[in-house]
């Protein structure tokens, strides 16, 4: 029966490979894109390349950090805005100012190992009041990251590489203003955050109260979520292009729902993306992951580019359809284009609107930051009240 | 003659004691990739899981369900050992513990993939004597793992899922 299931897929995914408009639908319409470019809930977005200059496909903000309750502050550039993960985390290397340690209640330094699948992060927890357009999250909790106290066994054990200077980060910091107010959630397990005295460090099961937060659900206004605002990639790619992060959903004139569809999520964040009439219900939008990584390449009747295998290199641009579906029952078609990373990563440019790659250890569609391009995409934070749905949801 | 029995049962259960000890030093309560089912109940154990076993054609499937929706199944050939990993959960599993033997080949080929090409995407490895792939994003991971020579004859790899 699998194996009838697996070769039916691969037969028609190979059939839709080369066949525009697979899988039918309607299209995303890019025409009636409006960006917001003024007001005091709107930062200015990159995706330039980051401080390295050949980050592909992120986008970047500046923000300031000050110590809490002071006008000692600090602004921050090239911070990476992550949807698919909550909280502040700032390399130590880009921070001047000298922010208060979180401490446990035993007067304990709290530091933290949050793992993403590219890489962990590793530091102290600090508080600062944090600053971006016109909004502050005072006396927020962040994760400052890299630092001299040893990695402990615990988030050595989980074998993802480093991610705690410029150079493994390819940021100053990560903004992660994703579906949810905390970065860790109920039930945190003792593999995250640590007590730290001089000695060693000792897991804790932090509270939510204690966690890294989404910074956006700690302002005073605004604080149901984002909007992330990218223009379409003229030609499929361009050495890079500009937008807007917008603060809050329908709280100000500028940022109103208006006609973009809710998609709630899970708990944990997902939706279903069904391609070739296979569910993927661990499927994300996620501006944090730099391309579109979806099946293998077998399913998805793509080739991996010879070096690396992380990314799908078609000998021309393919086009492909998915349909989205949110929890709230809502669901719409979405069509994409793979193009040979080979080609993309020859030229300088760092906005690549058709760059892609296999992610086959699970059961999901990972909607990165491409998918931003030429759409508005509404970002709600569970917990909050927002119009259309009840968050944590995307709406485009 | 009674006293010297019992001084006999105890040197017994020492030496039982001691043997138990180099046992445990020996072979550590790890390896599950290319362990036997020993290892697939060491994992329980760490994981303070419930375990349920499915029978298919051409291997068993050992599922591991602990807290928070962790979940983890090994794939155990009819030789009776495992030759491949899924998981899922809101982080990653503890990867020293179910790769066992080839946990340092993972680490090292993870680092070498990042540092491949900058950007934050899934893990891939391929290499010829593992595969390790993961993807997700915080509060939702989900990956895979296997031995390529190890898989039974007529099993293929994304039956590991």
């Amino acid at each position: 029966m699998k194996e009838l299931r697996a070769f039916l897929i691969f037969s028609v995914s190979m059939a839709c490979a080369f066949s525009v408009g697979c899988g039918g639908g309607g299209s995303s319409s890019t025409s009636s894109q409006t960006i917001t470019s003024s007001g005091t809930n709107v930062a200015s977005i990159s995706v330039n390349g980051g401080p390295l200059g050949d980050y592909d496909d992120a986008a970047f903000a500046s923000l300031t950090v000050c110590v809490p309750g002071t006008s000692t502050c600090q602004t921050v550039d090239n911070i990476l805005v992550d949807t698919g993960s909550s909280g502040l985390r700032i390399l130590s290397s880009a921070l001047t100012v000298s922010l208060p340690p979180q401490n446990a209640s035993n007067g304990n330094p709290v530091f933290e190992c949050f793992p993403f699948v590219s890489g962990y992060t590793w530091g102290p927890v600090q508080i600062a009041d944090v600053e971006i357009a016109g909004e502050k999250a005072s006396s927020a909790p962040i994760e400052v990251i890299g630092t001299n106290t040893p990695v402990p066994t615990g988030c050595l054990d989980l074998g993802l590489p480093s991610s705690d200077t410029l150079d493994t980060l390819g940021a100053n910091g990560i903004l992660g203003v994703g579906l949810s107010a905390q970065d860790c959630g109920p039930d945190c397990p003792t593999s995250i955050y640590y007590e730290c005295p001089s000695s060693s460090c000792q897991g804790i099961s932090q509270s939510l109260a204690q966690q890294v937060p989404n910074p956006v659900s700690l302002f005073s206004t605004d604080n149901n979520g984002v909007i992330v605002e990218l223009p379409s990639v003229s030609g499929g790619e361009e050495a890079s292009v500009s937008g807007s992060l917008v603060f809050g959903i329908a709280t100000e004139a500028n940022n109103a729902l208006g006609g973009a569809t809710v998609y709630t999520a899970d708990s944990s964040g997902s939706f279903t993306t069904t391609y070739n009439n296979v569910a993927y219900n661990e499927s994300f939008i996620d501006s944090g992951s730099n391309g579109f990584y979806f099946l293998d390449s077998g399913l998805a009747g793509m080739p991996l580019c010879g070096d690396e295998s992380g990314f799908y290199c078609p000998s021309g641009t393919v086009n492909i359809s998915a349909t989205n579906r949110g929890t709230n029952g809502t669901s719409g078609t979405v069509n994409f284009s793979i193009a040979s990373a080979d080609a993309l990563f020859s030229s300088n440019d760092s906005a690549l609107s058709d760059l892609g790659g296999p992610s086959s250890g699970g059961n999901l569609f990972d909607w990165g930051l491409p998918f931003f391009f030429g759409r508005n995409v509404f970002v709600a934070i569970q917990g909050q009240n927002a119009p259309g749905g009840t968050p944590p949801y995307w709406a485009y | 003659m009674h006293k010297r029995r019992s001084h006999s049962m105890n040197s017994k259960l020492l030496l039982a004691g001691a043997m138990l000890t180099i046992f445990v030093t020996a072979f550590p309560a790890r390896a599950s990739l290319g362990g036997d089912t020993a290892s697939v109940q060491a994992d329980q154990l760490y994981m303070q899981g419930t375990r349920q076993t499915i029978a298919a054609e051409s291997y068993t499937v050992h599922e591991i369900q602990a807290g928070a929706g962790a979940v983890v199944r090994e794939y155990v050939s009819p030789a009776g050992k495992v030759f491949g990993l899924a998981w899922h959960g809101r982080w990653p599993p503890n990867m020293r513990q179910l790769l066992g033997s080839y946990f340092e080949q993972y680490v090292q080929a993870a680092k070498a993939q990042s540092g491949y090409r900058r950007g934050r995407r899934p893990l891939m490895i391929e290499q010829p004597g593992l595969v390790v792939q993961m993807g997700g994003h915080p509060r939702a991971f989900a990956g895979m793992a296997y031995v390529p020579e190890m898989l039974p004859p007529g099993v293929r790899a994304e039956e590991i899922q």
